[in-house]
């Protein structure tokens, strides 16, 4: 057995290096700032044989992702990556993708989306493709991008629900880290080969996704076939149920090559005995364990939960690890205009859903980091500490760093 | 195809490692396999019924498998060539295109 290696990558190397070991068979992608490097990367790697697999230039995103649903429907283990503007010209298909439950494998580079132009980091673009179906999960630092990509192929292909991995645009993307590489040969047995089920074959020709009417209707054989609520709801209760398949494969990968991330939803940090909680996604979950440091040196009993499974949301699993919080500081880089930040507001409703106590923990949301302004641990700190003070008005988001 | 896509064709069809993923209990995305009728009868779409008037029509005046345009015009595939021609009015839409397109006006579309 080869040795691991341990290179110095960026986080789009790391994600290259990933899918390069998990074998994928069809690429497909348009380039975008800060996404490029990393299909360039594949792009290299294809042509030099050390990855067998086909590249398909596409001239937009719509068709990028479009290749990646017909190869997986081919029965191709299938990967694209994108960011932002891409993304959102992927939106139609990323529900078909979804629907026609492919289990699709993509990175989303996180990136302001325009107008105005901004090609700096926050995660507006995949929270904005929250509804369509897709598991969602989101890296701190690129090994977890690069473990985060195996994963995902694993996931996806049990539960057959697309997957987007996303991590923050220069912040992980253009910065070196060092990444524990896995060899592809060491791996094998935790991630198998990948077996379609939707099986295109000209000999038995079949029509995918035709037209289904309101109600359930007899097919020519007489079996009763689904109607669209049907599907919709199998994909739906699908994705809850698919929390416990990713608490599933966090442990056996645990397992093979010893790296966890706590429950595989999402990691925590001095959260045992912890009042005041950060509850953050992304990168900005590294930066944020500084400030629990700060906060415990002050005598507050701060606590950090970095939410890594958004879609599926961790309902249940959230509520409990927050049960003795007074206060839960939500801090992301978007917004769901008109209201709250989408964590935020999906948290608040966990807490009706799932927890009969009726003294419900402060949650208070966060905007803070759009279009690549910099958040430092000393600044959400300092907010924790204005929210436990009762300083903020928690009716409305709290826009961090915001000069105006 | 390109040789690499022969050869992910011939991967995936060998039936290896395929443990971890459970066989589907329920269907879980839309399918179908084409034929008649797997679309519902959509002759209730229809507000207007072509009718072919056989004194009118060339394949059953010369008694010959000739002309055929309205089976070849057919959207819906719903004519069968003939002498004359045979329209299947479960489907039929009405869309009359076989009327527009007879050279012989040998197709009128009825209320």
């Amino acid at each position: 057995m080869k040795m691991n290696s341990e290179l110095l990558l960026t986080g789009n190397y790391a994600a290259a290096h990933a899918v390069k070991s998990c074998g994928v068979q069809v690429v497909s992608a348009y380039p975008i700032t800060p996404q490029s490097p990393v299909v360039e990367t594949l792009s290299e790697m294809i042509y030099k044989g050390e990855l067998k697999s086909e590249f398909v230039p596409v001239e937009s995103e719509h068709s990028a992702i479009t290749v990646c649903i017909s190869a997986s429907a081919a029965g191709a283990r299938v990967f694209t990556a994108t960011s932002a503007n891409g993304l959102m010209l992927m939106h139609e298909q990323l529900h078909w993708a979804a629907g026609s439950r492919l289990p699709i494998v993509m990175c989303c580079v996180n990136r302001g989306v325009s107008a105005p132009w901004t090609i700096l980091n926050d995660q507006q673009d995949s929270i904005s493709q929250r509804d369509t179906g897709w598991i969602q999960l989101y890296a701190e630092d690129n090994q977890e991008i690069f473990d985060t990509l195996i994963q995902a192929y694993k996931i996806a292909e049990q539960v057959y629900i697309p997957v987007m991995v996303c991590y923050d645009g220069f912040i992980l993307s253009h910065s070196c880290m060092p990444v524990n590489i896995e060899l592809p040969e060491n791996f094998s047995s935790f991630l198998p080969s990948y077996k379609p089920i939707i099986n295109l074959d000209s000999k038995s020709p079949k029509n995918v996704n035709p037209v289904v009417l309101a109600d359930k209707r007899l097919d020519k054989n007489n079996v009763l076939r689904n109607g669209y609520m049907e599907f919709r709801n199998h994909l739906a209760n699908d994705l809850i149920d698919s929390l416990k398949i990713i608490e599933k494969t966090n442990s056996e990968f645990n397992g093979i090559f010893g790296r966890t991330y706590n429950n595989g939803l999402f990691k925590t940090y001095r959260a045992e005995d912890a009042e005041h909680f950060i509850v953050t996604l992304g990168s900005l979950g590294s930066e944020c364990k500084e400030s629990v440091n700060l906060l415990r040196e002050k005598s507050i009993k701060a606590g950090l939960i970095n939410i890594k499974s958004y879609r599926p949301f961790p309902a249940e699993q959230l509520v409990k690890a927050l049960q003795k919080a007074k206060t839960a500081t939500v801090f992301e880089k978007d917004i769901s205009y008109g209201f709250d930040g989408a964590v935020a507001g999906d948290l608040k409703a966990a807490f009706f859903s799932h927890s009969d106590d009726l003294n419900k923990p402060l949650i208070q949301s966060v905007i803070c980091g759009l279009g690549g302004r910099n958040v430092s641990y000393k600044e959400t700190a300092e907010t924790v500490e204005k929210v436990i003070e009762k300083k903020i008005n928690p009716k409305r988001p709290y826009w961090l760093n915001c000069k105006i | 195809m390109t040789d690499t896509v022969r050869e992910i064709f011939a991967a995936n069809s060998s039936p290896l490692n395929r443990k971890y993923q459970s066989p589907l209990p329920r269907e879980i995305f839309a399918a179908s396999s084409p034929s008649i009728g797997e679309a519902g009868l959509t002759s209730d779409w229809r507000s207007e019924t072509p009718e072919i008037i056989p004194d009118k029509c060339i394949a059953f005046k010369k008694n010959k498998l000739i002309c055929q345009l309205c089976w070849g015009y057919c959207p819906e595939g719903v004519i069968k060539k003939g002498t004359p021609p045979v329209i299947d009015f479960d489907y039929c839409k009405g869309c009359g295109i076989c009327a527009e397109e007879c050279p012989n006006n040998a197709i009128v579309m009825k209320k």
